[in-house]
C-alpha cells in the first residue's frame, strides 16, 4: 500500500451557555451593575471578593453580604505579552490579583499599564466602570493605576441580575486516520472502499483501522458496490439547532451489499411512509465534478425497486 | 472477593424542572446533598470522600466543574472523584461511591449526580457535524428510534405498547412530588395522538429536558448500625461495549445481558421476576421498558412487551417499573442514574411516599449510556446480604 497522509478538517463550535447565578452571585454582579462591588462574609469573618457560594470552613452558605471599596492593593501579577481575543484589554496589560479595601481576598481582573516597568506588588490601583454596566464582571472594564479622580458614580434602584450568557468557542482540528483517508480517497474517486479483518473476515465500512472484535489491524482492501438494503431506520420530524437538513427526513441504516456493518444516511427519491426494513437502495452520486473527500458524495440513497431483502438476510445486523 | 457489606444511608433529590433559574450550579447540587445528609442523619465531618458524577461536558459547558464546586459539595480536604460514563452516570458514580465503602476504604462516602440542562441544548451537543460524515444524526432520539422499529419488528410487539408505557409512568409521576412532568390523566390514547417526532416514537413517547440533581450518603455496616432502616446493597454491576461493530445487537446489547446476570449472580437471585419488588429502570424512550426488560433477563427475549401489556409494571403488578415516573418524566440526564438507583433504595427503605410499593424489599437500580453501551446496576435490598 502506498503511504497515505492523514485527512484532516476543522471543527468549530460555539454555544452560548446561560447560567443561572443563584442568590450569591446574583449578590454580586446586580452590585456591579450598579458599580458597586459586593463580598460576602465567611464564618470566620474573611470577607470574600466575588463572594463564595459555601463557607469553605463549615460548608454553610454565605450569607452576609458587604459593600467593599471599588479601589485597593495589588497583591501579584503577570504580564501579558500578547492578548488574547476575548481578554480585557486588547493592547499588552498586567493580569492582576486585587485585594479591594475592606476585603481579604484577591480579585483577579486587567491592570491598564503600558509596560511591566509600571506595576509592581503592593502598588493601588482603581477600578475603571463601564459607561454601561449590564451584571456581568465586565462591568469593571479594567484596573487602572490610583488617581486623586473618583471613579464613577453608582447607580441604585436596579432589578437583580439573575443570567448571564457564557458564550464558549472551541475550534478543533479533526484528523482521521490513515484507513478512513483511504477510504475517503476512494469516495473522491467515486468508490467505496472497506477493509476486512483477518479473523472474523467482517467487512467493515468505514473501515476502523482495527477490528473492534478481534482488535487486529485490517489491511486486505475491499471494494464494495453503491447497493444495499435498509435494515432500520427512523424518520426525523423534529427541528434542532445546528441541523444541516430540513426535516422530515429519513435517517437509516443501509447495509451495502458485501459490507457486515451499517452505517447511516438519507432515502430520498420516495415518499418517507414507503421506506421499508428490507428495502433495497442504491446510492445517488452528486456529479462527479462536485466530489470530495467524503460520503456526502452520495447525496442519498434511492429505493432501486428490486423486491425487499429477507428479513432473515439482515436481521443479525439490527 | 470478600467485601465489606455497604448500604444507603439517605437519598435527597431536587426537584426536577425545566428551568431551575432560581439557583446556581452549586446551590442545586447543595439542595440535593442537604436533603440526603439529612435523610442518612449526617454531617460534614462523617463524610469521608465525594465522588460526583456529570453528563458529558459538551451538555453544560463547564469543564471539570468539580473544581469549582469542591466547597460546595463538601470535598475540602477530602478526597473528591469524577466518574464518566455518559447517561449512565448517576450509576455508575453510585456504584464507585459502593465500592470504596465496600472495599473497606472509607466508612460513609457521598455521591452527587446532576444536570442543567436549561443551561445548554443536548440535542446541539449531540449532534455535532464531525468532518467527513454525514450529517444525519438527530440527538439521542434519532439515534435510539431506528433500534425501537428493529424491537417491534423482532418481538412482534403490537404498537400501542410505547404509548402504554409512556402513561404509565406519567401517572406514576404524579405520586411522585419530585418529577417534572405531572400529568395525572394521561392515558395511551393521548400519547399515541402527541405528534411523531423521531419515528416510530411520538412526543409524549420521549422524555423531558430536566434541571435537576440527586445525592446519595452510602455507608459501612457500621455506619449503618445507626440508621433505622438503610436499603442494604446486595450486588453491584458495570459493563461496556464498544458503539459499532459488526454484527453488533443493538436492541438487546451484550454488555446489559452480562451486566444482569453478574448482577444476579452476586445478589444470589435467580428469578429475577419473582424475587424483584420494585425496579428503576433507564427508559428515556417508552419502548425501552420491554427492550430492557428482555435485556435484564426479567422476560424471555421478545416477550418484554407482554409483561407491559398485560399492566404487571403497573405499582400493584407483578413487577412494578419505574413507581417514581422514571426517566419519562424527569431526565437531569447526568442525574437519571443515579435517581433510578435512589429510588430502587427508597423502595426498600420504605420512604418512596404515594409511589411507595407495599412490602418492597428488594430493588433493583438500572442505567444505560451512549448508544446503549455503558450499563450500571445495583440490587439493594431491606435485608443485610449474606
Amino acid at each position: 500500500m502506498t503511504v497515505v497522509e492523514p485527512l484532516s478538517a476543522p471543527i468549530e463550535l460555539h454555544f452560548d451557555y446561560t447560567r443561572s447565578l443563584g442568590p450569591t452571585l446574583s449578590r454580586f454582579m446586580t452590585g456591579l451593575a450598579g458599580r458597586t462591588v459586593v463580598g460576602g462574609r465567611g464564618s470566620d469573618g474573611t470577607v470574600y471578593v466575588p463572594p463564595l457560594e459555601y463557607d469553605p470552613a463549615t460548608g454553610a452558605a454565605i450569607t452576609e453580604f458587604v459593600d467593599v471599596a471599588d479601589r485597593g492593593e495589588v497583591l501579584s501579577w503577570s504580564w501579558a505579552a500578547e492578548p488574547l481575543p476575548g481578554q480585557p484589554l486588547e493592547r499588552p496589560f498586567a493580569w492582576v490579583l486585587v485585594k479591594l479595601d475592606g476585603a481579604d481576598t484577591g480579585l483577579l481582573h486587567a491592570l491598564d499599564v503600558p509596560s511591566p516597568d509600571a506595576v509592581r506588588t503592593g502598588m493601588r490601583v482603581q477600578a475603571r466602570w463601564a459607561a454601561e454596566p449590564a451584571g456581568h464582571i465586565r462591568d469593571i472594564v479594567c484596573f487602572d493605576p490610583e488617581t486623586d479622580a473618583a471613579t464613577a458614580e453608582p447607580i441604585s434602584g436596579l432589578d437583580a441580575v439573575s443570567m448571564m450568557t457564557t458564550p464558549v468557542f472551541l475550534g478543533v482540528q479533526h484528523s482521521a486516520s490513515v484507513q478512513e483517508t483511504r477510504y475517503l480517497q476512494g469516495l473522491r474517486e467515486g468508490r467505496l472502499l472497506g477493509q476486512r479483518c483477518p479473523q472474523c473476515r467482517k467487512v467493515y465500512i468505514p473501515p476502523r483501522g482495527a477490528c473492534p472484535v478481534d482488535g487486529v489491524p485490517t489491511e486486505e482492501e475491499v471494494e464494495l458496490p453503491d447497493r444495499g438494503t435498509v435494515t432500520t431506520f427512523c424518520i426525523v420530524n423534529v427541528p434542532f439547532l445546528g441541523q444541516r437538513i430540513p426535516p422530515p427526513y429519513v435517517a437509516a441504516y443501509v447495509l451495502l451489499d458485501g459490507a457486515d456493518i451499517a452505517f447511516l444516511h438519507l432515502i430520498l427519491d420516495c415518499a418517507a411512509e414507503d421506506v421499508r426494513m428490507g428495502m433495497r437502495v442504491e446510492a445517488a452520486w452528486k456529479p462527479r465534478e462536485e466530489w470530495e473527500f467524503g460520503l456526502q458524495n452520495i447525496t442519498h440513497f434511492r429505493p432501486t425497486g428490486e423486491p425487499d431483502a429477507e428479513y432473515d438476510t439482515f436481521k443479525e445486523h439490527l | 472477593m470478600s467485601k465489606e457489606r455497604a448500604a444507603v444511608l439517605g437519598t435527597g433529590q431536587t426537584h426536577y424542572k425545566a428551568k431551575r433559574q432560581d439557583v446556581s450550579m452549586a446551590g442545586l447540587l447543595r439542595e440535593a446533598i442537604d436533603r440526603a445528609m439529612l435523610d442518612a442523619d449526617v454531617g460534614w465531618d462523617d463524610i469521608d470522600a465525594v465522588v460526583v458524577g456529570k453528563a458529558p461536558d459538551f451538555f453544560e459547558g463547564v469543564m471539570m466543574p468539580e473544581l469549582s464546586l469542591a466547597d460546595a459539595i463538601g470535598a475540602v480536604g477530602k478526597p473528591l472523584l469524577r466518574v464518566h460514563t455518559a447517561g449512565s452516570v448517576g450509576g455508575s458514580t453510585g456504584v464507585v461511591a459502593s465500592s470504596l465503602v465496600q472495599a473497606g476504604v472509607h466508612e460513609r462516602v457521598l455521591a452527587v449526580a446532576w444536570e442543567k440542562q436549561s443551561e445548554s441544548n443536548a440535542m446541539w451537543a449531540l449532534s455535532i457535524p464531525v468532518p467527513f460524515n454525514m450529517p444525519v444524526n438527530a440527538g439521542a432520539g434519532g439515534y435510539f428510534a431506528p433500534h425501537v422499529r428493529s424491537y417491534i419488528r423482532r418481538s412482534g410487539a403490537p404498537h400501542h405498547v410505547g404509548a402504554i408505557v409512556a402513561a404509565k409512568d406519567r401517572r406514576n409521576a404524579a405520586k411522585n412530588p419530585y418529577a417534572h412532568l405531572q400529568q395525572p390523566d394521561m392515558t395511551m390514547e393521548k400519547v399515541q395522538e402527541s405528534q411523531m417526532l423521531w419515528d416510530p416514537i411520538r412526543y409524549d413517547e420521549t422524555c423531558p429536558s430536566s434541571d435537576g440533581a440527586c445525592a446519595v450518603v452510602i455507608g459501612s455496616e457500621r455506619a449503618a448500625a445507626s440508621v433505622e432502616r438503610p436499603a442494604w446493597i446486595h450486588a453491584t454491576a458495570m459493563r461496556t461495549e464498544p458503539t459499532f461493530y459488526a454484527g453488533r445487537d443493538q436492541v438487546n446489547p451484550k454488555a446489559g445481558r452480562e451486566c444482569a446476570a453478574a448482577l444476579w449472580k452476586q445478589a444470589g437471585i435467580t428469578n429475577p421476576l419473582e424475587e424483584i419488588d420494585a425496579a428503576e429502570i433507564y427508559v428515556p424512550f417508552s419502548w425501552f421498558e420491554p427492550m430492557w426488560l428482555e435485556n435484564l433477563g426479567f422476560m424471555p427475549e421478545g416477550e418484554g412487551w407482554k409483561l407491559t401489556e398485560a399492566g404487571e409494571t403497573e405499582i400493584g403488578g407483578t413487577l412494578p417499573v419505574n413507581c417514581s415516573g422514571g426517566v419519562l418524566s424527569s431526565n437531569p440526564i447526568g442525574a437519571s442514574g443515579m435517581i433510578r438507583f435512589a429510588e430502587a433504595a427508597m423502595q426498600v427503605m420504605g420512604r418512596a411516599g404515594e409511589h411507595q410499593v407495599d412490602g418492597a424489599r428488594k430493588a433493583v437500580g438500572h442505567a444505560y449510556g451512549g448508544g446503549s453501551q455503558f450499563f450500571s446496576m445495583w440490587v439493594v435490598g431491606a435485608e443485610k446480604p449474606e
